[in-house]
């Protein structure tokens, strides 16, 4: 795909303030649910402390708000990891699909361009990222950024919670919903691009209202992605 | 949570999210991949996006959620507009959040 020029080692400024700037929706989002997640976390018995660094070392929301509640009920930590490993294996296909733009780099920059990989940062990756010369800077930058925002918003519901009301459900919680709509629309160029979008929708509905777990999202995904590269052929 | 157990869970949990990020992006990034992959590939984002959004405005606690109540719901359809019009993610979200303020006072 991209072997025609040869990486640039260094890291490109106007990538990094693009980067940057488009993390904004995705900051703005993460604070209403990383301070529900701290809140939470430290009515459940962890300390503050402990609820922040689970932010800075596994990031990755909704399995962290999973094993809260199971740790809430009792549940082993051999419980909790393997209930972590499903829900965040989605990734997987998040990250090889990003493998398709950030290509031949230096080996030591994958630890970390995969470490930021959340579904936010690959929604906005994913329709921004072909516009920049260095994509390896625009995405650190945005997955860096939106990764400061979660610790942030995280740590303040964690030790603040004594002091702030706070009661999940406002309009903040709209932010991260109306940025994938506006990131899928983009995304969304051809027929058979808007067939695979409502058959992924449909499927995951219906995989979420019958299987038990988290498997509504993967299995979707893949069956939808399926069904477009056999219309795309016909 | 007693430091032990607490370190034991997050170390177990750091490695089950970490691989499945980085393991894909590390081995393929070098690879030149048949056509018919990177076509599959090619349909992940707006795949994913529609398989994260559509339980994201339709379910509530595992059950559809078909009612004036959900805010989400409504607001979603004269954002989708507004993403279509403007393609921009600062208006949309904007517009989005001005929506779901509306319809929450109204119903």
């Amino acid at each position: 795909m991209d072997n025609t020029y040869s990486e640039d080692n260094n890291l490109n400024k106007n990538s990094i303030k693009n980067g940057f700037k488009d993390a904004f929706p995705i900051v703005l989002g993460y604070l209403p649910i990383g301070m529900a997640f701290g809140m939470l976390a430290v009515k459940k018995g962890l300390t503050a402390l402990q609820t922040t660094a689970m932010s800075i070392f596994v990031f990755a929301g909704s399995a962290q708000l999973v094993s809260i509640e199971m740790i809430d009920v009792g549940a082993g930590a051999a419980a909790i990891i393997a209930m972590t490993f499903l829900v965040n294996l989605r990734h997987l296909l998040l990250s090889a699909s990003l493998s398709l733009h950030l290509r031949n780099l230096p080996a030591y920059y994958y630890p970390f361009l995969g470490f930021i990989i959340t579904d936010e940062s690959f929604a906005v990756a994913s329709a921004k990222i072909d516009s920049h010369k260095d994509k390896k800077s625009y995405f650190l930058s945005l997955g860096i950024t939106a990764y400061l925002g979660w610790v942030f918003s995280s740590g303040l519901g964690a030790f603040l919670t004594e002091f702030i009301p706070f009661s999940t459900g406002g309009a903040l919680d709209f932010v991260l919903p109306a940025m994938f709509v506006v990131l899928l629309v983009m995304q969304i160029s051809s027929r058979v691009e808007v067939i695979t979008a409502f058959s992924a929708g449909l499927l995951s509905l219906l995989f979420a209202l019958t299987i038990e777990g988290s498997w509504n999202i993967i299995l979707a995904t893949v069956a939808a992605a399926f069904l477009g590269v056999y219309l795309d052929g016909e | 949570m007693e430091s032990s157990r607490y370190i034991y869970m997050i170390a177990g949990m750091l490695f089950v999210t970490f691989l499945p990020r980085f393991l894909p992006l590390m081995f393929l990034s070098n690879k030149n991949l048949p056509d018919k992959v990177i076509r599959w590939l090619s349909f992940i984002p707006a795949a994913v996006l529609s398989a994260l959004l559509a339980p994201a405005v339709l379910l509530n606690d595992g059950r559809l959620f078909l009612s004036l109540e959900n805010t989400a719901l409504l607001a979603f359809i004269p954002t989708l507009v507004i993403a279509y019009k403007t393609k921009n993610i600062f208006y949309t979200v904007s517009c989005g959040l001005i929506f779901y303020l509306i319809l929450d006072l109204i119903f």
